[in-house]
């Protein structure tokens, strides 16, 4: 999470993980030209927010609605929605995993986020950040799972909504001319239709 | 009023639940709505305003299950036939939207009608050898003002005459079409140009003020998004005209475990269902209306035993085999702007020579596709992680082929008929209540690779046309063998069809042709369930045409006539 200064008020994640995860989620959306980059955009303050996301009440799972501020109306994302009992339930499993408790094991044991990450960011190592881009890619291939769940989560910190904590000040949308949510205000029949 | 706690109890809160109570209410029944999942939807006191929950979110609704089912709750469970074993896939299997509203607002809401010869296939083109099609039990004059009906009654915007191969209608639309999006611009013209008959597509989103409704302004979160305006009209205003009646009561996080019978086993008394906090509550009911879906009406029937003396329930599950022909241009599209599709062409639900010649090759009498869309879309993060990682994704979404340049046409292609594909339960996966997961065994007939692989190329010959750089092809469900197998090897299809069969035969169908089971007398089916055959045409509108046929059916209400111009 970031304050309105862009710096990290990081509730979950330790520094060491956050150096270790800008590095890996540069790798995964390196910044190029306008691009920041995914480390630059604030996904590591994303992550945090949904590894943390019962830090908090109401969780950092939905943002609020209907409307951004961005556009007009009155700004209600960053008003996360409480969770209804079979969406926190969902959400404890996913990012808590089941912790052997019998109400989350309907189906078996599930390993969590959490735990997903922690396995994660010792696998690619203390030095990742330090090593050169081929050894940080020999590294995140081998542990194809993880990678592949960082980079879900890279790619939401890059271009999801701001109030997520990533995208910072909505520049992964700029960099890539996408204008993100637009209502109230949408677009004219004229913006549609025509070439421009 | 009797002793009961209400006149219906309604299973499910989509367009098949809020059309019987709304018909039901309006002719003076009380009913209880019952919804498995929660209500973003909309406030259930008056006025019954929009709940503020809908937002153009990409991480809410497309990455984080907002409008569920979520998998790791309500998992549901694949195979493609009984040599695999018990199933290959675990997770969400076309899931659509459970919640108030069901999977209503999960769409673009293109709403056609079906046409004439849709309901009568089987005596007019013929039988499909391995393909049980069979007649519906009515046609299309009948079901025609209804159809003129429920497009009254959710706001459907479109142009009458524009389509060529579209049946008679009695009446225009209630409304314009709304804003052509660009894109569609550049096909539709191609597509004429090389003599196809591309129309604007019928819409339930409003294109002016309707209803109380404003018009849309193409915010171009449409597809998979709830409007966050109110500009789209199905389920919203047939669940806000019940509740104004004072006779309806919407009840969210109510997950029915039981359909209760009499001593008989041939009328229901009503229901069981677990109420938020996992207490069973029972709740009598003069009758009992299935509106879940077509794939958990038949999952609720195989796990409670009821309706299924037949050994049918389940069976025919049928959705649109979805041939998808992407173009990339050279320059901006922005479909971020729009209602995700805005042009349909309905040639390729058409047999004629050269299809027919092409049949025949392929061993078959012929072939049927269905509706094209033209239509794109602005999702980012979907872009992104469909991009690999690495320098190629910073230059692939800088450049964003596969978003602000992209354009699709997608063949929502018939889907024939077959026993074998069907939803069953799962014999291990469980539910969050311990509930057996359903489970889906489907492969396509021949007849819709055939049609899918007839029809690729000359939608690429279009897409080429209208200025696309490359194109590329894919289907789903992904062609046997192809790299897309491993990936996703169920449909992605959200018209889920079929699995309660109507028909007038106890034998050979499920429900009678006024949708009443033929086992239960008392216990109705309104969702798609019901369907014969699956057409090359969404669904939803016919779903509503038929809920409200045998709604009103059920209340006494005269049958809808309308006169053929």
């Amino acid at each position: 999470m970031s304050d309105a200064g862009g710096r990290s008020t990081r509730a979950y994640l330790s520094n060491d993980d956050a150096r270790i995860l800008a590095a890996a989620v540069d790798r995964l959306i390196p910044p190029s030209g306008p691009h920041p980059g995914a480390a630059a955009l604030g996904t590591v303050d994303y992550i945090d927010g949904l590894l943390g996301a019962f830090l908090v009440d109401p969780p950092r799972v939905f943002a609020g609605g209907p409307f951004s501020g961005r556009h007009g109306g009155t700004a209600s994302f960053a008003e996360f929605l409480p969770l209804r009992p079979t969406e926190e339930l969902a959400w404890r499993i996913r990012i808590e995993g089941s912790q052997g408790r019998p109400e989350r094991e309907f189906n078996g044991p599930v390993v969590g986020w959490q735990e997903q990450y922690r396995a994660g960011i010792a696998a690619l190592g203390d030095d990742f950040d330090a090593v050169d881009p081929t050894e940080q890619d020999r590294r995140l291939a081998a542990v194809p799972e993880f990678r592949a769940l960082l980079y879900g989560h890279a790619n939401e910190g890059c271009y999801g909504a701001p109030e997520y904590g990533g995208n910072r000040d909505g520049r992964g949308w700029a960099a890539i001319g996408f204008p993100g949510d637009s209502q109230p205000r949408g677009y004219t029949d004229e913006e549609v239709s025509g070439r421009e | 009023m009797s002793d009961t706690d209400c006149d219906a109890v309604i299973v499910g809160s989509g367009p098949a639940g809020a059309t019987a109570a709304d018909v039901l209410t309006e002719a003076g029944w009380s009913v209880i709505v019952l919804e498995k999942g929660p209500n973003h939807l909309l406030d259930l006191e008056p006025p019954f305003a929009l709940n503020g929950q809908l937002s153009n979110d990409e991480i809410k609704h497309a990455r984080r299950h907002f409008l569920g089912p979520d998998p790791l709750v309500e998992p549901r469970t694949f195979r493609h036939s009984v040599d695999e074993g018990d199933r290959i896939h675990v997770g969400g299997v076309n899931n659509m939207p459970t919640g108030v509203g069901g999977a209503g607002f999960h769409a673009d809401a293109k709403l056609p009608r079906f046409r004439e010869v849709d309901f009568c296939v089987a005596s007019e083109l013929g039988p499909i050898e391995g393909g049980d099609l069979v007649d519906w039990p009515f046609g299309y004059d009948e079901l025609e003002p209804y159809y003129a009906t429920a497009e009254r009654l959710i706001g459907v915007a479109g142009e009458a005459g524009a389509n060529p191969f579209a049946s008679w209608r009695a009446d225009p639309y209630p409304m314009p079409p709304g804003a052509d999006m660009y894109g569609a611009i550049l096909t539709g013209t191609a597509a004429t140009e090389l003599g196809y008959h591309p129309y604007r597509a019928p819409t339930g989103v409003n294109s002016v003020e309707y209803d109380g409704r404003p018009a849309c302004n193409n915010c171009g979160f449409c597809a998979n998004y709830g409007c966050p305006i109110d500009a789209k009209g199905d389920p919203v205003a047939p669940l806000r005209r019940a509740l104004r009646t004072g006779r309806c009561e919407i009840r969210p996080e109510s997950y029915v475990s039981d359909i209760v019978l009499d001593a008989s086993g041939k009328r229901t008394r009503g229901v069981r269902y677990l109420d938020a906090t996992g207490d069973i509550v029972e709740l009598s009911a003069g009758h009992v209306i299935l509106a879940c879906g077509a794939f958990e009406t038949p999952r609720l029937l195989l796990r409670t035993g009821v309706g299924n003396s037949s050994d049918l329930v389940g069976r025919y599950l049928m959705y649109h085999f979805q041939t998808f022909v992407i173009g990339s241009f050279d320059h901006s599209l922005h479909a971020h702007r729009g209602r995700a599709v805005t042009h349909l062409h309905d040639d390729h639900m058409i047999p004629d020579a050269e299809s027919l010649a092409f049949a025949k090759e392929h061993g078959l009498p012929y072939f049927r596709s269905g509706i094209t869309e033209h239509g794109g879309g602005g999702s980012p993060v979907m872009e992104g992680v469909y991009l690999p990682p690495g320098a190629v994704h910073t230059q692939g979404m800088l450049e964003s082929t596969m978003r602000d340049r992209l354009w699709a046409f997608t063949i929502q292609g018939e889907d024939l008929p077959q026993a074998t594909n069907r939803v069953d339960l799962d014999p291990q996966v469980r539910d969050w209540h311990g509930f057996p997961a359903g489970r889906v065994t489907y492969s396509p007939h021949r007849h819709e690779l055939v049609a899918s692989s007839y029809y690729a190329p000359k939608l690429t010959e279009i897409m080429q046309r209208a200025g696309a750089r490359f194109t590329f092809t894919a289907t789903s469900p992904p062609l046997p063998g192809s790299r897309g197998m491993a990936i996703q090897p169920a449909p992605n299809s959200k018209h889920v069809i079929g699995t309660c069969r109507m028909g007038t035969d106890a034998r050979t169908s499920v429900v009678d042709p006024w949708q009443r089971f033929h086992d239960v007398e008392n216990l109705l089916c309104t969702d798609s369930s019901v369907f014969p055959t699956s057409t090359g045409y969404g669904p939803t509108l016919t779903i509503v045409a038929l809920a409200l046929r045998a709604s009103r059916a059920l209340a006494g209400l005269a049958p809808l006539r309308s006169v053929r111009p």
